[in-house]
């Protein structure tokens, strides 16, 4: 039988396992700053921990740590790294380097389920959940894991969908036995999943980014399916339901599309909106993917609507564009040609 | 941040009036109402008001006295493997309909695989297939969940394309091998797809490849 990985247990659940070994309960918090702070790469390493207690560990467990195993690297020094999932599949992460930041954007999911009109990994449809462990290896076996100032939630999946490990891979992020970073370093973005999207707000401190496209729902149910279910309205109602404090950050991520979404009827739209809640919008270049029936908006348009928007009292900002020669943008994360279909296909 | 008392999706206990298995780990749940609803419209079920909530298309007529929902066991899943073992008089927590995957009139296409059928099944018993053509994909005979109804309405409207078995009109072969062969997708009409993700896009794409603008496209999908 395969054995289980100690990287991306929580506390609790190395105290589980400290339990037993028959190991002191303190144990486990030795456990896991080897494991998040100390970032060894193997169980023999944790010298603190008596000998037959490693020769326990090693007997029923692994590290579960992943190096990347391939990694392309953009003209603006952006980089895409390619990591074996389980079951032989494959994500990807973009890491992000910029003057003042240096960003790491994870996936939490092999593939999706929500079939976004525009993206990528969407087309790819949805293979498997990422563990806890997988998500945060992903920080943590780059090479620049150390020169990480944040992370963000925008790779492949939508981070709710996979509530439980995403949780999980937060607490592991900001405890103080884990990585002990602040919340604010983190940012999770979602379409709208919207009790998934409460447990996050409830249970997590880490910044929120939503992904809105339109803020109508006739023009976003053809860009999104999920609108069908649940509404950018009924979330936008949901996020006026909590205060969020002064710290915590609600963004809406705005792709733009070429005579699409990009009309004075929807600055009114998204003013009409977002009135009175404290948020900001980010505007994103659309990279047109294969086969794409949409085009990105110039970079005057883009403007253009980022000022109107702030004149409208809307904090705006542009996005600046990254990696989309190796395609590591947003919503460009796809390994489908290194995933084998699992089964026959029903249709 | 202060933390206000989470507000659920609000669920009511309602009876299970039948439960019945179609095919192999596939069920058709008859319960008492939540709701008035329009057809494609889902429900959101669980076996406790605290518990996860899963959703669900309604694959009744909307003036039925009941509600019908058609499920598929997922073995690991939360809530299926629970669902299928209910009994007439037990009880489930269901809210109100809700959703917007909903006829916006005019000639259509439907188009599914798998349980994404439901919200046709109560599309068509609301009489609203006249200027419909449904295409209905599965690997076994057996998964062409409703069939018999939808022959008996639709007639040649209703096509049915099956990977693994031949029978009689049926067509051998995939849904999407169809759609990329005929030259009866065209433009003006709408396409109402709905099942799982992968069925989904795949559909989308060859629709939108010959010339379907995506806005005339609806999907839903069971993420
Ligand atoms: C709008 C909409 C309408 C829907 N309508 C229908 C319908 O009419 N009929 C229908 O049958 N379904 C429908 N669904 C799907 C339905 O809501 C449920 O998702 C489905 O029934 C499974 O529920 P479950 O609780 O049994 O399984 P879940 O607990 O949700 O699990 C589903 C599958 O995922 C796997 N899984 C769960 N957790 C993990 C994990 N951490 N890692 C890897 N795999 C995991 C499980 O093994 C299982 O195979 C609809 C969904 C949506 C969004
Ligand atoms: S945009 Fe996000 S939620 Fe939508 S399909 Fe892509 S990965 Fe999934």
């Amino acid at each position: 039988m395969a054995k289980d990985y100690l990287f991306g247990k929580t506390l609790t659940e190395l105290q589980n396992v400290v339990k037993e070994t028959g190991l002191s309960a303190f144990t486990a918090k030795q456990i896991a700053q080897w494991l998040y702070q100390k970032k060894i790469g193997s169980i023999d390493e944790m010298t603190n921990l008596s000998k037959k207690g490693r020769e326990y560990l090693t007997e029923n467990y692994e590290m579960g740590i992943q190096k990347p195993s391939k990694v392309q690297e953009s003209v603006d020094g952006t980089k895409k790294y390619l990591f074996p999932a389980h079951r032989n599949l494959y994500i990807e992460a973009a890491y992000i380097p910029e003057d003042d930041r240096k960003t790491l954007c994870v996936s939490s999911q092999v593939g999706c389920k929500m079939g976004c009109l525009f993206c990528m990994t969407g087309k790819q449809g949805f293979q498997s959940q990422l563990t806890a462990g997988e998500i945060i290896n992903q920080i943590r076996s780059i090479p620049e894991s150390d020169l990480l100032s944040n992370v963000v939630y925008m790779g492949m999946g939508d981070p709710l969908d996979n509530i439980e490990e995403v949780l999980k891979s937060l607490e592991i992020l900001t405890s103080e036995w884990g990585f002990a970073w602040s919340p604010r370093r983190i940012n999770v973005s979602t379409i709208g999943l919207i009790p998934a999207m409460r447990r996050f707000i409830e249970e997590s401190e880490a910044h929120l980014a939503i992904s809105m496209h339109s803020p109508f729902n006739e023009e976003r149910k053809k860009l999104m399916p999920v609108e069908q279910v649940y509404t950018i309205e009924q979330v936008i109602e949901t996020l006026r339901e909590y205060d969020f404090g002064r710290q915590r950050r609600i963004s809406f991520e705005y792709i733009m599309f070429k005579g699409i979404n990009d009309s004075p009827a929807h600055i009114k739209g998204l003013t009409k909106l977002l009135n009175g809640l404290r948020c900001r919008i980010n505007l994103i270049k659309f990279h047109p993917i294969p086969d794409s029936p949409m085009q990105g908006c110039t970079h005057e348009t883009m403007m253009w609507f980022s000022e109107q928007l702030n004149k409208k009292g809307i904090t705006t900002t542009v996005r600046r564009s990254r990696g989309e020669d190796i395609y590591a943008a947003c919503g460009l994360l796809s390994t489908k040609e290194l995933v084998k279909k699992q089964s026959e296909p029903e249709f | 941040m202060s933390v206000v008392v989470r507000k659920k999706k609000e669920t009511f206990k309602v009876k299970i009036i039948s439960n019945t298995e179609i095919a192999e780990g596939v069920y058709v749940l008859e319960t008492k109402k939540t709701g008035n609803f329009i057809p494609g419209q889902v429900v959101a079920v669980a076996m406790q008001p605290n518990d996860n909530l899963r959703l669900y298309s309604l694959a009744s007529a909307p003036e039925a006295s009941t509600f019908r929902i058609l499920f598929d066991v997922k073995p690991d899943g939360e809530l299926t493997p629970v669902l299928s073992k209910l009994k007439p008089g037990d009880c489930v927590h269901v809210s109100k309909p809700f959703g917007r995957f909903t006829d916006q009139g005019g000639p259509a296409w439907w188009i599914a695989t798998g349980t994404g059928i439901a919200p046709f099944v109560s599309m068509m018993e609301a009489d609203g297939f006249k200027d419909k053509t449904l295409l209905h994909g599965a690997r076994y005979i057996r998964q062409f969940y409703f069939a018999e109804k939808f022959q008996k309405s639709m007639g040649s409207q209703y096509l049915r394309f099956c990977t693994q078995e031949a029978g009689d009109g049926i067509m051998q072969g995939r849904l999407t091998g169809f759609l990329k062969e005929t030259n009866r997708v065209t433009p003006e009409l709408k396409y109402y797809i709905c099942g799982n993700a992968e069925m989904v896009v795949e559909v989308r794409d060859i629709l939108i490849s010959k010339g379907v603008p995506f806005d005339q496209i609806i999907a839903e999908i069971y993420f």
